[in-house]
């Protein structure tokens, strides 16, 4: 019985852990200037990075793949950036509550740049500008995908490049 | 076999060229499509009109309804010019219940929209014009009797607020035809919702 308790209570505590883990509290809004060195980084890391937002239905599928890549890589070279299209005037209504919601452990930004028409290409030249997409790279590989992902999918992307 | 050969790759060089959708400067095909007051439009009924402002438009999708006035104005500014909106709904409605046919009446309604708004429901329109999102314009032109693609692209420079747009893309890209110049630019991008179909 004691340690029925005890495991009770150390379930709760990591969960509590885990929920206060997530990153609700601190979403940071950028413009593209600031977010744009993210696109380039040149190392040793994969850089998944995210375009999403709470509206979008398609988006809101596929985050948990992006959670469990991050779970799963989480000690690799793997970095995996969720950037919200959140209405920045949105962020308490909507995004945060998506994130504390859903327990959220992967980065989030939201980016705040109105004129999508100058950054778009510069994420990638074949983004038409409909949500998700998503960019995937590292030193030696740049894929950009106009589309909506499993976690297989994502996977045997990543694994190549490990 | 060589002649199947052939064929096999124009048809593969064709199925390319048909998901690229139009570049401007294509003829647009014109449709019949059903308006939210129960009659079928197609563009051909536009016969006074010098082109057509096509927009793929939808209810559900945030970055829309951050344009619906935007939409209204143009039309209001556009039409008697020549350039009436004509607003187009992508989106399978099983997929996306907000995006029904009786729900487009319903919005339609309370936005007074003056314009027609129609329901894309074999989806066979969207593929061809090359549309991925909404909003999503093309801005088609009169040329000799053709729908010539005009530009293609977003409404303006900011979605989240008309009183802070600095280029209007689109009514500039109108106002060039209107006095004989090719819109430049004649292609921009915008974010918005992915439209919906069943793979």
């Amino acid at each position: 019985m004691k340690t029925l308790i005890l495991s009770l209570f150390i379930t709760a505590a990591i969960s509590f852990s885990l929920h206060a883990n997530n990153n609700a509290g601190d979403v940071p809004v950028v413009d593209f200037d600031t977010f744009a060195p993210r696109l380039e980084y040149d190392n040793d890391t994969i850089y998944v990075i995210n375009f999403w937002a709470t509206w979008c239905a398609p988006c809101v599928r596929e985050i948990p793949a992006f959670e469990q890549l991050y779970a799963r890589y989480r000690d690799q070279k793997v970095k995996v950036l969720l950037v919200s299209l959140d209405f920045p005037n949105q962020m308490d209504s909507r995004v945060i509550p998506f994130i504390e919601q859903h327990n959220i452990q992967s980065e989030v930004i939201l980016l705040d740049e109105p004129n999508a028409n100058r950054w778009i290409p510069i994420v990638s030249e074949e983004w038409s500008g409909a949500i998700p997409a998503t960019v995937i790279y590292s030193d030696s590989f740049r894929g950009f995908y106009e589309r909506e992902f499993k976690y297989e999918e994502l996977e045997e992307i990543i694994l190549p490049l490990l | 076999m060589r002649k199947l050969f052939l064929t096999f790759i124009l048809g593969i060089f064709s199925a390319g060229l048909f998901a690229q959708g139009y570049q401007v400067g294509d003829v647009a095909t014109d449709f019949r499509l059903l308006n939210v007051d129960g009659n079928y439009v197609s563009m051909s009924d536009y016969h006074d009109a010098k082109g057509i402002i096509l927009i793929f438009s939808c209810n559900h999708c945030p970055y829309v309804v951050a344009y619906e006035d935007r939409m209204i104005e143009l039309h209001n500014e556009f039409a008697p010019k020549g350039f009436p909106v004509v607003a187009v709904n992508p989106n399978d409605s099983v997929l996306v219940p907000a995006d029904s046919y009786t729900k487009m009446i319903e919005r339609a309604e309370e936005k007074n929209f003056p314009f027609a708004y129609l329901l894309d429901a074999d989806q066979t329109v969207f593929p061809e014009y090359g549309a991925t999102r909404t909003p999503h314009v093309y801005l088609l032109e009169r040329v000799n009797g053709e729908l010539v693609v005009a530009y293609i692209g977003a409404i303006d420079d900011n979605y989240r607020d008309a009183s802070a747009v600095e280029e209007r893309y689109l009514a500039n890209a109108i106002n060039a035809l209107l006095n004989g110049e090719r819109p430049d630019p004649d292609f921009t991008r915008a974010i918005g919702c992915t439209i919906k179909y069943q793979n």
